[in-house]
């Protein structure tokens, strides 16, 4: 019951990962302690998971939508609720139509969570039921969430979603539910994480056998199923891979970047991007 | 003893709401107690089915709930506040109106929190704010604040009701089992005089930063957050000044039914709502002032973001509601309030009554358009209360009035003491 562990906040694991050490005290984040040298390099030391989407090479064929939806649960709303606002993307494809006939430009932008590195979903939750791990994902405990919804409020990208009713799926639907992923209730947040059930999985196998996880080891589903390749998924901290080196380039941006957000999603597209 | 009986009959119009119970009484209990309990059909309904019974959704996820917490936090700032400042200063014209202030205090700080109770996705899971507290979050300073009031207030309610409760326990002895524990032994002696003198000193000075804190803190629940026309500095006194508006507007509309179904005509005199209702007056100006300087400010230098959420108040789909605010909270109330020959019992309700519509619209122009038009250009919301919300709405406020009416049955909705004070001061 490794996923279980992992997700219940009670768990020693979970504490130190939160940022708390044995005595329920808040040890390096948020100040108590200067960072030292020692601490800059273990930080370095430490994977900081990043995704790259190229929008020039992405086609809006929404298989990155599916795979995703396949491979964390994410429950059906059906047309009423759709209708509502209700339905969950945990990746959503965005398109967008500009001008009229003939000039007509068609765009496509897949929003995932944007894993920010200073998420101001966080700070906001009463219960600490979300929190930046720290390889940099903003993830979610399940358990521990009592749907305040604050967090939705205050992400500027919304990209949390709500559970308003219990999760259903079709019947014929139900048996090809991941094992690997938490199952949600009604009344709980949940959002995006990185398919964080795969890095914990690449994370057992590279223990067993002392090595640090290979770039491209880890394939999200988003990135597993993109047909033209648009999205790649990656360690930041690690010069050579190939994220890094794609969020380096000319093309790349960032959503919303003036809001200080620092998003770990990174998008490529000649020229400028155009946000209105 | 003689003395109390004398006092006992010389305000017999006090204390006749507590014996007398006639047909208003019940035509009013029984519809109002059958709302309310319509309401916890309404929450069991939505505890049972999920959140997806009300009228919210993606990003609309702070609707009806909060603009009816925010809105009766805000009733419940003008009774304490008002009431310990009129105190402080000695200003004698405040004695019949205190109780019935601190009593709307108490119980509009009751029914706001609750709002919290119906929006949570897991109610039943509440208490995990106090065991897992982050205080980081804007919540949980604005949970300590309220909790903090509300004790003050009921403290500050009670404290200044002992006198009458040692009157009550002499002169109803059928009723001793209330009023006996709750006297606290009160005979009236000197010393138990100068300790309520001081006890009500105390608390008059520390309800009033309690009560200018709470409103802050509600209003940086939307303040600190990143969502356009939320995050502003202006905020704070905003909130708290509106919190005292709609609050007297509240004190105003109570008495003035107070004074006509208990006929307590020569204690609320025409005075007490002249100087209510120019004490409304310079809170109608300063809501004016305030709302125009927020939107001048956002409209001269205002990003995108904002200048979308602006365009969607002022002109677009929420511009009718607007303008229905503008109107009831300074169009209709000013005139009203500005003239002498209007400003009487009658002038100051149908000000108050246009204040309370206005100022509840306030909140849901606060918390609605910003929700409805976040940052990002793909997302849109629109929003329209579902059945369980106007029950929950409905419910709530007819809680809120029930507790009002079913207090005025046991205890004197108008200090007696002080009352009594005052005349032998005189």
């Amino acid at each position: 019951m490794i996923i279980w562990e992992g997700f219940s906040p009670t768990s020693q694991r979970e504490r130190r990962c939160i940022g708390f050490n044995k005595f329920g005290v808040r040890s390096a984040e948020f100040g108590v302690r200067k960072k030292t040298d020692h601490d800059h390099k273990h930080e370095m030391n430490m994977y900081r998971w990043g995704m790259v989407i190229d929008l020039d090479r992405c086609t809006g064929c929404q298989a990155c939508v599916v795979a995703c939806r396949q491979e964390n649960n994410v429950p059906f709303a059906g047309e009423k609720e759709v209708r509502l606002g209700r339905a969950k993307f945990w990746m959503n494809l965005i398109t967008e139509v500009k001008g009229n006939y003939p000039d007509v430009e068609m765009h496509f932008i897949p929003i995932p969570c944007m894993q920010c590195g200073h998420p101001p979903c966080t700070t906001v939750c009463p219960v600490e039921a979300t929190y930046k791990n720290p390889e940099g994902i903003v993830a979610q405990i399940y358990p521990r969430c009592i749907g305040v919804r604050m967090c939705i409020s205050n992400c500027p990208y919304t990209v949390r979603y709500f559970n308003w009713y219990a999760p259903s799926w079709p019947e014929e639907y139900k048996r090809g539910r991941n094992p690997d992923v938490y199952k949600r209730r009604k009344g709980i947040t949940e959002k995006c994480n990185f398919c964080l059930h795969r890095i914990r999985k690449a994370k057992e196998n590279t223990k067993l056998e002392k090595r640090r996880i290979r770039d491209g080891e880890i394939v999200p589903a988003c990135m597993e199923t993109c047909p033209s390749g648009a999205i790649t998924f990656g360690d930041l901290n690690d010069p050579k891979s190939r994220v890094y080196r794609l969020s380096k380039s000319r093309r790349a941006f960032r959503l919303l970047e003036d809001l200080g957000t620092e998003p770990k999603v990174y998008y490529l597209k000649e020229g400028q991007w155009d946000d209105q | 003893m003689i003395n109390r009986e004398a006092i006992a009959l010389k305000h017999s119009r006090i204390l006749a709401p507590l014996t007398q119970t006639g047909w208003l009484f019940w035509i009013t209990v029984i519809p109002l107690f059958l709302i309310f309990v319509w309401s916890f059909f309404a929450f069991a309904w939505q505890y049972h089915w999920g959140l997806g019974e009300t009228g919210m959704g993606h990003p609309m996820s702070w609707t009806l709930y909060l603009v009816n917490f925010v809105f009766f936090i805000g009733i419940s700032h003008a009774g304490t506040l008002i009431s310990a400042i009129l105190r402080i200063t000695n200003a004698g014209w405040r004695t019949p109106i205190t109780r019935a202030a601190e009593v709307v205090t108490v119980f509009a700080l009751a029914a706001g929190p609750t709002n919290i109770l119906f929006d949570l996705g897991r109610s039943s899971r509440f208490i995990w704010v106090t065991t897992h507290a982050q205080f980081k979050s804007p919540l949980l300073w604005d949970f300590t604040c309220i909790m903090a009031y509300f004790t003050t207030c009921v403290l500050f309610l009670y404290v200044l009701m002992i006198p009458d409760i040692g009157l009550l326990r002499d002169r109803f002895p059928g009723r001793r089992w209330l009023y006996g524990p709750l006297s606290l032994g009160w005979a009236g002696t000197e010393t138990q005089w100068k300790t309520l003198k001081k006890a009500s000193a105390i608390l008059c000075i520390a309800v009033i930063p309690v009560a200018v804190s709470v409103h802050t803190v509600v209003s940086w629940v939307f303040g600190m957050q990143t969502q356009p026309m939320w995050h502003s500095t202006i905020f704070g006194p905003y909130f708290v000044a509106g919190a005292i508006y709609s609050g007297i507007a509240a004190i105003i509309l109570v008495a003035a039914i107070m004074r006509r179904v208990y006929r307590l005509e020569q204690y609320l005199q025409p005075i007490h709502f002249n100087n209510l209702g120019l004490l409304l007056l310079v809170m109608t100006l300063l809501w004016f002032y305030f709302t125009f300087a927020e939107y001048l400010t956002t409209l001269y230098g205002g990003g995108k973001e904002e200048m979308a959420v602006f365009w969607v108040k002022v002109a677009g789909k929420y511009s009718p509601l607007f303008w229905l605010m503008v109107l009831c909270c300074f169009v209709i109330p000013f005139p009203i309030l500005a003239f002498k020959r209007t400003r009487t019992v009658l002038g100051t309700s149908i000000a108050s009554v246009f204040i309370l519509i206005g100022m509840w619209l306030e909140r849901y122009l606060i918390i609605i358009p910003s929700l409805s038009e976040p940052r990002l250009f793909y997302e849109r919301g629109s929003y329209m209360p579902s059945w369980v919300e106007w029950s929950m709405m409905a419910g709530l406020c007819a809680g809120f009035t029930l507790a009002i009416i079913l207090f005025s049955k046991f205890f004197p909705v108008i200090s007696i003491w002080e009352v009594e004070k005052e005349e032998n001061d005189k």
